[in-house]
């Protein structure tokens, strides 16, 4: 494909985990040759295209493969199996600063750092000045980098590797670096990049810089890959299985004595069937759904909606509610109806429980056992986490013309 | 050689990793490069002192050079061998000393260890500079030989890059072969004719055959490869005349064979190399 700039095809790569690693050579001779080793496949068999100017995403959990991914088409890692065919001039964000040396100047590493990733005398000078800008060290140029605060030596670390202006630019979790304006920059330089028509790879566990960055996304699971496509559709479907593996196989997300259980947790539809999309304004439901193995005298049925950085958003139990049955037996269902659902888009995680009527003694918790995405609806409003459904009025001004304008503003709507 | 011509597109950061090499290793001492003369001087001084007075090894003067001095006849054989011991082991603990470079960054790897051996490439010619000057201080002519000069030690680095390109990726796989190599440079030290003539082993040979032994002990001693280099030198620096054609052309050999071998290693391994430093 001529509109590819990285074909990766069928690789796998192996990793040799020693149980006790022949880093001598009296250690190789007393075990008689070869160290134990297990072997571990860190990729299987992954083939997929990068386009040429797309923003393409590695996503997957630890352990999945993806920085292994990444390595392998730097060409730090060589793969057992397969190839890896690049086209352009790359350069890998992968550790910022890595091949500074302490004692030389900041004009000095910048030399040294530019050829090292490839770029020659000539050009350099030409953009001494931009990189010196971008990280915002002229003062301290000429100090040694090791009186560098860990702020400075990357950002000089970064704009050094975003200044070899390359066709293809790797990038490891570093947007993490630095403070919000500088966070800023970076993505300023990114947008200007897609722009100009060249390729990022990025690997990262902040879906939400996903969603908005990436136009293609490749998701890993275990060293195979899942699925590539439109991240969208991809990150949902990711959210949706982390959930699914956060549950009940999740220790701490699941306690209580277990004499009553909530067996689903999830809203439902006009039909009744579960749904995870929901928009702002739209009627809902709740359903909880129990089994209890003995009769449970007075018990309480409670609620909690989390975003998920955590902020407490919203709670409800059937004791407030005075909503308290004298007792349940075998199975059964239980609803919160929703008229207007006051939530703004985002996601956000449920917490269901079944507790005795002191709310001391918890038969079950299931902690975030549901997420679900709110998307826009009406009333449409500009941001944050909950809709509070008022309107603008009583606009009042000097001028009469403007009083005017006004009358016909609030008439019209 | 494809590892050859890589080596040649990255001229510039060739030139920038050795100019941090230079500039690194003197950095925050007071006499700075001056160090990278002292170090010879003092050895020089230790040598001529115990071999030169206290063992009295005698040695034939230069030819026709005249000059009949154990300090400078022993400088010309030291400096090769310093320049050989230092550039092959700082070659061989490139890899390690740089493991945080070659983990996050590709490069061509070849690039560090011909950085640190040309580094020592620069204390070199500068040492040769001042013992030229020495030289002709003390009556010899060296000058008409230096383009010579240049050449051998050319070769001598090649021979050096070989070696530590080798050892380099040995000592990623076994930490071992650093501390190894600390003992094997002391026996190949002696085994060369740096602090007494070569003479000397022409008469331990005599007199084993003599006994009746009949090892070909001069022939062995020869195969070493800086024996030939450390002979080329003397003949050009010492005694100012052409060096034995043999001698010259093991020389060129040795480094030839030694920078093949070297790379054709180095490529062979340096697929792993990132996960195993």
């Amino acid at each position: 494909m001529s509109d590819s700039v990285i074909v990766v095809d069928g690789v796998s790569k192996r990793f040799r985990l020693y149980h006790q690693r022949n880093q001598s050579i009296k250690a190789a001779l007393m075990r008689g040759g070869r160290a134990k080793y297990e072997e571990f496949w860190a990729l299987k068999d992954v083939s997929f295209e990068v386009p040429e100017g797309s923003m393409f995403g590695l996503m997957g959990v630890n352990g999945s493969g993806k920085s292994t991914m990444l390595n392998c088409i730097a060409k730090i890692l060589r793969p057992d199996k397969g190839t890896i065919a690049t086209r352009g001039k790359f350069s890998a964000l992968l550790e910022l600063g890595s091949g500074f040396h302490p004692e030389l100047s900041g004009r000095e590493n910048i030399y040294l750092n530019g050829s090292i990733l490839g770029l020659s005398k000539r050009e350099l000078e030409a953009r001494f000045d931009e990189i010196v800008d971008f990280a915002g060290v002229e003062q301290f140029i000429d100090q040694p980098v090791k009186n560098y605060s860990s702020g400075m030596y990357v950002r000089l670390g970064f704009s050094v590797a975003i200044n070899v202006d390359p066709d293809v630019l790797l990038v490891d979790e570093v947007l993490a670096v630095g403070d919000a304006a500088f966070q800023e920059k970076c993505m300023e330089k990114f947008a200007e990049f897609r722009r100009a028509g060249k390729t990022v790879v990025v690997v990262s566990h902040a879906m939400g810089t996903m969603r908005t960055l990436c136009d293609r996304v490749a998701w890993l699971d275990a060293g195979r890959l899942v699925e590539v496509g439109r991240p969208d559709e991809l990150i949902d479907r990711y959210i949706d299985e982390g959930h699914v593996q956060r549950g009940d196989a999740d220790g701490g997300s699941r306690w209580g004595s277990g004499e009553g259980a909530l067996t689903s947790v999830a809203f439902v539809d006009a039909a009744g069937a579960p749904t995870t999309k929901l928009r702002t304004g739209d009627e809902a439901t709740i359903r909880l759904t129990y089994e209890t193995r003995q009769r449970i005298d007075k018990p309480v049925f409670g609620l909690a909606i989390e975003t998920l950085e955590g902020v407490y958003v919203w709670a409800s139990n059937t004791r407030d509610a005075d909503y308290v049955p004298d007792c349940i037996e075998g199975s059964g269902t239980v609803e919160f109806h929703i008229p207007r659902l006051m939530l703004l888009p985002g996601t956000f995680d449920i917490s269901a429980s079944i507790v005795d009527f002191s709310t001391v003694h918890v038969y079950d918790f299931r902690r975030h056992c549901y997420r679900f995405d709110v998307d826009h609806g009406t009333p449409r409003e500009s941001g944050g986490l909950v809709s509070l459904g008022g309107a603008w009025r009583n606009l009042t001004s000097g001028s009469a013309t403007a009083d005017r304008a006004v009358q016909s503003l609030e008439s019209g709507s | 050689m494809s590892a050859l011509t890589q080596l040649g597109d990255s001229r510039e950061l060739l030139a920038n990793l050795t100019l941090r090499e230079v500039r690194g290793k003197y950095k925050r001492t007071a006499l700075g490069q001056v160090w990278s003369l002292i170090n010879p001087l003092a050895m020089m001084l230790i040598y001529t002192a115990v071999f030169g007075q206290v063992l009295r090894v005698t040695i034939p003067p230069g030819n026709p050079s005249g000059l009949h001095l154990f300090a400078l006849w022993l400088v010309c054989a030291l400096l090769p061998w310093n320049f050989m011991s230092n550039a092959m082991t700082g070659g061989m603990s490139s890899l390690v000393g740089n493991a945080n470079l070659i983990k996050k960054v590709y490069f061509p790897r070849q690039v560090l260890v011909a950085a640190t051996v040309l580094s020592w490439d620069v204390t070199f010619l500068t040492e040769m500079g001042v013992l030229t000057a020495v030289l002709l201080a003390f009556g010899g002519m060296p000058l008409p030989w230096l383009p010579l000069v240049v050449v051998f030690m050319a070769f001598l680095t090649l021979f050096a890059l070989g070696l530590g390109l080798a050892l380099s990726v040995a000592n990623v796989y076994f930490r071992d072969t650093q501390h190894l190599v600390g003992i094997v440079m002391q026996i190949w030290f002696y085994a060369t004719p740096i602090v007494y003539p070569i003479s000397y082993v022409h008469k331990e040979a005599v007199k084993l055959h003599d006994k009746g032994w009949n090892i070909p002990v001069e022939f062995m001693y020869r195969l070493n490869p800086m024996e030939r280099f450390v002979e080329v030198f003397r003949s050009l620096m010492y005694d100012n005349r052409w060096p034995a054609l043999g001698d010259a052309l093991y020389c060129i050999g040795a480094g030839i064979v030694s920078v093949v071998i070297g790379y054709w290693l180095f490529a062979r391994f340096e697929g792993r190399m990132a996960e195993e430093l």
